[in-house]
């Protein structure tokens, strides 16, 4: 009975010393890194003009509230515009911006551009050290007047070599997408 | 012999007449449980060389003894010989208590692999150290299929978790060693950290009816156990060598034993596994690759009264998760499902990069025990385990620094009291207490897929074991368990108004967070995120009852009932986070409160000379069961994603299992095992998500003693396709075509037909060295084919065809 006495006397000590093993430490915040919450697209036209401003906003990251999609304005027809793409995440302050990370690791991201109703075409304007597009630079051609959509993907880790891609196929292009907005347009 | 020992014992007896010797030294033999004297006892005077017999009351006389130490042999059928050293100083008695059960003893040698049951009533099945050997290259998850009605729930081919008559994860206790495994079970991607080379013995135990070990396994207990220790002077030891094909590995496992016949042991084990990218039939699984290390030392003191044990067990688990599950969006869902095959295949690698997991699981358990005269046996444990969990998904930047990284720290102490005096009455006391810490790294950079919490747990139950009568055992028990959950949870302000927490928990929030800042004590919903504090109690009460009876000499049928309660795991309480594996955002409810089963099971069994046969059926009713469904959509920068919510409903699962062996002649044997279950949402009226459809495994083995103990089998594998499935499918947007496309995420697999392959053979190399050889070929016929449970179906096939060579050395 003595060795019983002795077991549970032990035993509460180490009871009482888990008991104090408390610590009420404030956990640290984390913002999330690995988020894009910003897209913003800028369309200068060739000639002169306003610059469009398409965007695409999710303020909560991954959270429930959905993006802002803004077009500031309508595309002329049969214009050429100049485009250029800013990523961004604005969880962290100052804002991060991930267009920097996307050009620093080029060759593993690739932007594509889809229109419906054939209201617009797209070519690259920039390339990776293997020669393979980015997109982070491209140009708009409009068609004639109509209503469409023109939809910007980002795929990371794409598969540049695969059958059209580097032509802006995204059909096999593999990899993950980072981003997939849909912007409606008029052309006019 | 016998005229020379007379001869000796005269000599010795003129001896000690020489002395002139004349007390009287007067023992009495008892059993140590209940104290009944023990008649027909046999005491052999070391000393002296003289033998005497007990007489019916168990008391024996000698004679004429000098003053000075006495040693006494005392033996008797059923009971472990025991030596004692008496000292006789004038005439002398001494009450001699012999250990007259068993169980604690484990040397008795076993010839057959008679399976021990650990408890009477309840479903369980034991997998010998045998059948456990020849998966030494495998998972506990791949062995304990062995099992018939225990199926299993993968990510892959590494990372898999036993399923109970259709029940999983936080509702499967694992016990390894008298350790209740803590390592963030809650996840389906979260395999069981357990070294299956380190057991001797698995008992599966369908349903909640082993209140000693856990009250809220309301799918069952895992019960491993170490090889037994056998108390002589000894050292033995096993080297166990596989390499196999699929795969390209090897896998190594070698143990070695010391024991003293005084009752001190030491083992030491240590295993490595080491695999390259799987193989299906058509194409190899990039990134499929499998690293394990683990040691394990066990050291202690071990009779029938008392002993110790000291056990540290180390484990580290880097598994690769297949490349082409890894995706971004929706739509890359969609092309995988629609394509077929695996979006990314490449050459065959050694590599394991990310998506990878990386979990070290840490081990250190001290146990005494002392058995009282009379009364019985009172035994107290500590335990210690730490289990760190990296996960490293692909990220733009940094692929080696984790996206999940989290440590828990479990602190447990048992104390289990059983009263065995009288064998027909057995009863089973206990508390477990337990403090369990999980620290979620901020370092990450990714929020908190679980947050920060404390956990409190003490359980108490009590079990009586009767023997009703010699056919008849019953048993009963009741168990209550106090759970206390402490978290420190960021909720984003955006998801803690869509969940419409405002308007009851408000009164957790601790704190606003504007940026980086936390500011205390306020509520403001301006805020990015919110700090908040759940504090949870939960009462759990669980009963058990049984009664088995033997209906003739080869029929026994057995009865049961289980009541118990389980709490919300973290992850159902708190999950908050996108899954990219799954392309799904996982959200717990704090609403969400314990479910609560009750399980009625029933067998029949027959043991004849040909055939055995063992029939369970079982009915679960579980209230408020909690699972997760899909419930909608949510938009984000990447296109919609489904979002599935823990919600509570209830449920009913029942169906049975067939376990047959008929033996045809000394050589030739047939085995089947087949389980059928059926899930359903009786809320909802549909069938319950991720039920393992029916199986069935029909085995012709051959054994032939006389060429080197050759054994050969051929088993067929029969998996249907689960026909009962709810419909969760769902339509999206397509940005590329702006067309509806539709997400078959429910649609199982078709039903498919696999033939394995196993053969060993056994050379003697010495007296006490065994050679065993194995040939394993697994899906002999290199069929492609997807299981229902298996969470990376939608992005590739599962495992062809498999080579397989074992050498296992015994020595």
């Amino acid at each position: 009975m003595k060795n019983l006495k002795r077991i549970l006397i032990s035993s509460m000590l180490v009871g009482s010393f888990i008991a104090c093993d408390n610590d009420d430490d404030t956990p640290v915040v984390v913002v999330e890194e690995e988020v894009i919450t910003t897209m913003t697209i800028t369309l200068t036209p060739n000639g002169v003009g306003t610059p469009i401003i398409m965007q695409t906003r999710d303020a909560d990251g991954d959270g429930p509230n959905a993006p802002v999609v803004s077009v500031s304005g309508n595309l002329t027809a049969n214009t050429a515009y100049n485009g250029s793409i800013e990523l961004l995440n604005e969880l962290a302050t100052p804002a991060e911006d991930i267009t920097e990370e996307v050009e620093e690791k080029d060759d593993e991201h690739q932007f594509f551009f889809q229109a419906t109703n054939s209201v617009a075409t797209f070519t690259y304007n920039d390339m990776d050290g293997d020669g393979n597009p980015i997109g982070l630079s491209f140009t708009l051609t409009t068609s004639a007047a109509g209503t469409g959509t023109v939809t910007v993907s980002l795929i990371h880790e794409p598969m540049k070599n695969a059958s059209g891609v580097s032509n802006g196929d995204i059909t096999n292009a593999g990899g993950e997408e980072d981003i997939a907005e849909t912007f409606n347009v008029v052309v006019q | 012999m016998k005229y020379y020992l007379l001869v000796l014992v005269l000599c010795l007896i003129n001896i000690t007449h020489t002395q002139n010797c004349t007390h009287t030294f007067l023992g009495e033999v008892k059993d140590f449980h209940d104290g009944t004297p023990m008649s027909g006892a046999t005491v052999y005077l070391e000393t002296l060389n003289k033998y005497v017999a007990a007489d019916i009351n168990g008391k024996f006389t000698i004679k004429n003894l000098c003053n000075g130490a006495l040693v006494l042999v005392i033996s008797h059928v059923g009971c472990d010989t025991k030596r004692i050293e008496v000292e006789i100083n004038g005439d002398s008695y001494k009450e001699i208590n012999m250990e007259h059960h068993i169980e604690e003893l484990h040397e008795i040698k076993v010839s057959g692999e008679a399976p021990k049951k650990l408890t009477k009533t309840a479903q369980e099945t034991q997998l010998s150290t045998k059948t456990i050997e020849r998966f030494s290259a495998l998972n506990l998850g791949d062995v304990l299929k062995q099992v018939s009605g225990v199926s299993s729930i993968n990510t892959g081919n590494s990372i898999v978790k036993p399923v109970i008559n259709g029940l999983h994860s936080s509702r499967i206790s694992v016990i390894i060693n008298g350790v209740l495994l803590q390592d963030q079970e809650w996840g389906i991607e979260h395999a069981p950290n357990i070294d299956l080379n380190t057991a001797g013995t698995i008992n599966v135990i369908k349903g909640a009816n082993a209140l000693a070990y856990s009250g809220d396994a309301i799918g069952g207990v895992v019960i491993l156990k170490p090889k037994n220790i056998i108390s002589k002077d000894s050292l033995y030891g096993k080297t166990i060598f596989g390499a196999q094909t699929n795969g390209r590995g090897y896998n190594v496992a070698s143990s070695l034993t010391k024991t003293w016949k005084k009752g001190w042991f030491i083992n030491g084990q240590a295993s490595m596994k080491r695999f390259g990218d799987f193989k299906a039939p058509n194409y190899i699984l990039t990134n499929t690759g499998v690293n394990t290390k683990g040691f394990n030392i066990n050291t202690g003191f071990k009779t029938f009264e008392k002993g110790f044990n000291i056990n540290y067990s180390y484990l580290n688990n880097e598994i690769g998760i297949l490349r082409a599950a890894h995706i971004g969006s929706i739509n890359d869902l969609v092309d995988a499902i629609n394509s077929g095959n695996p979006i990314v295949i490449e050459d065959f690698s050694y590599d394991i990069n990310a998506p990878r997991q990386d979990v070290t699981h840490q081990t250190l358990k001290a146990e005494f025990y002392k058995r009282f005269k009379r009364f019985g046996r009172f035994q107290i444990q500590y335990d210690f385990q730490d289990n760190q969990r990296y996960e490293y998904d692909i990220r733009r930047n940094d692929d080696d620094k984790p996206a999940i990284d989290l440590n828990l720290k479990t602190h447990s102490v048992r104390a289990n009291l059983k009263l065995d005096a009288n064998t027909n009455t057995v009863y089973n006391f206990g508390v477990h207490t337990r403090y369990q810490n999980n620290f979620a790294n901020p370092d990450t950079g990714i929020r908190r897929l679980i947050p920060d919490y404390d956990r409190y747990d003490i359980g108490v139950f009590a079990i009586s074991n009767l023997k009703w009568d010699e056919k008849t055992n019953l048993n009963f028990g009741i168990r209550y368990d106090f759970n206390k959950i402490n978290a420190q949870k960021f909720y984003l302000t955006s998801r803690w108004l869509e969940r419409n927490y405002s308007d009851e928990f408000n009164d957790i929030i601790t704190g606003s967070v504007f940026g980086k800042d936390i500011q205390n004590g306020v509520i403001d919903f301006n805020a990015s995120q919110l700090l908040t504090n759940p504090v949870y109690n939960f009462h759990n009460v669980s009963v058990s009852a049984g009664i088995s009876r033997k209906i003739s000499k080869n029929q026994s049928i057995l009865f049961n009932y289980g009541l118990s309660q389980r709490s919300p795991n973290p992850s159902e309480l708190f999950s908050d986070g996108l899954h990219h594996s799954a392309a799904r955002i996982e959200l717990g409810d704090l609403r969400i409160e314990q479910e609560k089963s009750n399980r009625f099971g029933g067998t029949y069994q027959l043991n004849s000379s040909k055939l055995d046969l063992n029939l369970e059926g079982f009915l679960n009713h579980i209230k408020d069961f909690i699972q997760l469904i899909p419930f909608g959509t949510e938009q984000t920068i990447r296109g919609a994603f489904p979002v599935w919510n823990y919600v509570q409903t209830d449920a009913l699962l029942f169906g049975f299992d067939l376990s047959t062996t008929y033996k045809i002649n000394e050589r030739w044997n047939l085995n089947n095992k087949s389980s059928f279950i059926k899930g359903r949402d009786t809320k909802a009226k549909t069938a319950l998500i991720d039920m393992p459809s029916f199986r069935t495994t029909n085995v012709l083995g051959y054994t032939n003693k006389r060429w080197l103990n050759f054994n050969a089998s051929l088993e067929s594998e029969w998996v249907l396709r689960q026909n009962d499935f709810p419909d969760f499918n769902f339509e999206t947007l397509n940005p590329t075509t702006q067309q509806m496309v539709l997400v078959d995420i429910s649609t199982p697999p078709p039903a498919y037909h696999l033939l394995h392959f196993r053969s060993d053979i056994t050379l003697p190399i010495s007296k006490k060295t065994k050679l065993n050889i194995g040939l394993t070929v697994l899906n002999v016929l290199d069929t492609s084919y997807r299981e229902y449970l298996n969470r990376l179906r939608y992005f590739a096939d599962d495992l062809g065809r498999n080579f397989m060579l074992q050498i296992k050395l015994n020595y």
